[in-house]
């Protein structure tokens, strides 16, 4: 089997007497979605801090594409091709959808230094961010200020901005929440095909999506793995009935 | 409401017509008020880069104004008194020349600006705000006590430096190379403000975790931001110092550097034409209403009182109606 994408080898990260994580080891295969699961306050934001690089792990390491990244800062792991979608969608409200898109392609190209030329005339960047939205569904608001989209819309230009970066992994942070059934049905679609692409490490409460996309599943409890598999054997698993999907689930 | 852009081009129209009417009315001092708002406008222009589009309360540009004052200074005194401005390790001589003397600020400006900015962006918020202050304050104590160069009486120079092919004492002249010098500027800026740069800068100031997840060092945009803001306001200060021929710590001082802030709420942060319509509008103020009486400052501070709590995007946001800069 070849190296895993994106994985974490016993990553333990404590604020206090609090063990948010507590020997952590994930990993992110080529062509799949790897659903974390859990309750709030299990750590999964922690978890992902550390992945993306905002927060330093006590111990233990982050490996990108067979490469130690644990040193790293957030940008450079982007450079390295690690795609990020946040909870609470942070995007420049007042600039255009189109904007937004640019500024990750931009990102790609790590060279902001232009200072004369209309960079929403460079035509390398706009198609690249226009091809994003497009497949997002956005092409058709790309003059709207952001602030001006609906709560789910702005979660689809998040995936857009990760898209025009043509990352190696994604990790996306609950991209349903607070979208419509119509809108996370069309997301999870989305996703379906996304992972062909690159594997999606994807953090969500969704249920539906998340056993509706998931190959694996990794069940985060008190900043601990409990179970990792596959829909059905986390389904079926005595431990993670009890402590996350209650009795009835 | 007036759409923006005639605003814009109404605000520039005056630059000409003021000063061509004074030509012809033979009024000099006229001449010399509207130089005096478009170097103004020019030190605020630098701000809005920073503060604007960079999101940088800086209240410490008068570092940068009182660089470029004695930018000039120091070259024109050693040029008017014959003296070296340094023999080791090799000879510099003072000089009279414009060009060279903008040159010198500007680059003196954006080092100051490297070295400031990579110490203050260290910090955000009220810690930015006061640290900026407190290298003002440096500077302003230092040039008080550096006897060498008039201290704090300052440095007068006899007579106005010279441009290649003009006669700067004329004050349409000098008004003249003030006012391109302005429409340079503004021309960089509005370029800058689309372009990459600008682009990332702006998602810098808005959402600087983006600009990271992205790829890109906020901070190190925010960096080369403040360098380019340092080096105009400096260049400012360079032009200011020769319309009044007379440079003093009195540039160096927060006051001062407060005034360059006051431009920019006046007329609309992070508005291209803001520092403009708020350096004009100032420049008027100051000759209308301190004519009427010594105490202008408490109608000026009624005025950006009432334009804080009503019109955040300053006097262009009033008059056109938007709040928000967008284009």
């Amino acid at each position: 089997m070849t190296d895993p994408v994106l994985e974490t080898r016993d990553v333990c990260k404590s604020f206090g007497a609090l063990r948010a994580s507590r020997n952590i080891s994930l990993d992110l295969n080529a062509g799949e979605i790897h659903a974390i699961i859990g309750p709030n306050g299990a750590g999964k934001t922690t978890l992902i801090g550390q992945i993306c690089g905002t927060l330093k792990p006590d111990s233990g390491s982050v490996r990108l594409l067979g490469q130690d990244v644990t040193g790293l800062a957030t940008r450079d792991r982007a450079q390295r091709g690690l795609g990020r979608t946040f909870q609470i969608s942070s995007l420049a409200m007042e600039d255009t959808v189109l904007q937004n898109a640019v500024l990750g392609a931009l990102g790609a190209t790590a060279n902001p230094w232009r200072f004369w030329k209309d960079v929403l005339k460079d035509t390398d960047l706009r198609t690249k961010a226009e091809e994003a939205l497009h497949r997002v569904g956005l092409q058709d608001h790309a003059l709207s200020r952001t602030a001006e989209l609906s709560h789910g819309q702005r979660r689809q230009l998040e995936v857009a901005v990760a898209l025009t970066k043509e990352p190696k992994a994604f990790v996306m942070d609950e991209p349903m929440a607070g979208m419509g059934s119509e809108g996370s049905k069309r997301l999870t679609e989305f996703l379906d095909e996304l992972r062909e692409q690159a594997p999606i490490l994807l953090v969500e409460h969704d249920m539906d999506a998340v056993f509706a996309l998931a190959d694996r599943i990794s069940v985060l409890v008190y900043g601990e793995v409990i179970a990792t598999g596959t829909v059905d054997e986390i389904r079926s698993d005595a431990a993670v009935r009890e402590a996350y999907l209650g009795e009835d689930a | 409401m007036i759409r923006e852009t005639y605003l814009n081009a109404l605000t520039l129209g005056l630059f000409v017509v003021i000063p061509a009417w004074a030509l012809i009315a033979d009024e000099p001092f006229t001449i010399t008020l509207m130089t005096r708002a478009a170097i103004f406008a020019i030190a605020a222009i630098g701000l809005n880069i920073a503060l604007g589009i960079g999101g940088l309360v800086s209240l410490g540009h008068a570092v940068f104004f009182g660089i470029g004052g004695y930018a000039m200074g120091i070259l024109a005194y050693h040029a008017q008194t014959y003296t070296p401005l340094a023999e080791w390790p090799f000879l510099i001589d003072g000089t009279k020349s414009m060009p060279l003397i903008w040159l010198v600020a500007v680059v003196v400006s954006a080092l100051a600006a490297f070295v400031i900015g990579t110490l203050s962006l260290r910090t955000t918020g009220v810690y930015f705000i006061m640290i900026t202050l407190a290298f003002g304050q440096m500077f302003f104590f230092f040039t008080i006590s550096w006897a060498e160069y008039g201290g704090e009486d300052g440095l007068s120079i006899y007579v106005r430096n010279g441009f290649p092919g003009l006669n700067t004492l004329a004050p349409i002249q000098f008004y003249g190379l003030c006012f391109v010098i302005l429409c340079l500027v503004l021309l960089f800026t509005w370029r800058l403000s689309k372009s990459s740069f600008g682009l990332a800068l702006n998602a810098a100031r808005q959402a600087p975790v983006r600009v990271e997840t992205v790829g890109l060092d906020p901070t190190r945009l925010k960096l080369v931001a403040f360098v380019i803001s340092g080096a105009i306001t400096g260049l400012a200060g360079a032009l200011f110092a020769d319309l009044n021929r007379f440079v003093s710590p009195t540039m160096f001082s927060w006051q001062t550097s407060g005034e360059i802030m006051i431009f920019l709420i006046l007329g609309g942060v992070g508005r291209l034409y803001g520092p403009v319509v708020g350096a004009l509008a100032f420049v008027a103020l100051e000759h209308w209403l301190g004519g009427l009486s010594d105490y202008w400052h408490i109608y000026l501070g009624i005025l950006l009182l009432l334009i804080v709590l009503f019109g955040r995007g300053g006097l262009i946001g009033l008059a056109s109606g938007k709040a928000a800069v967008h284009d």
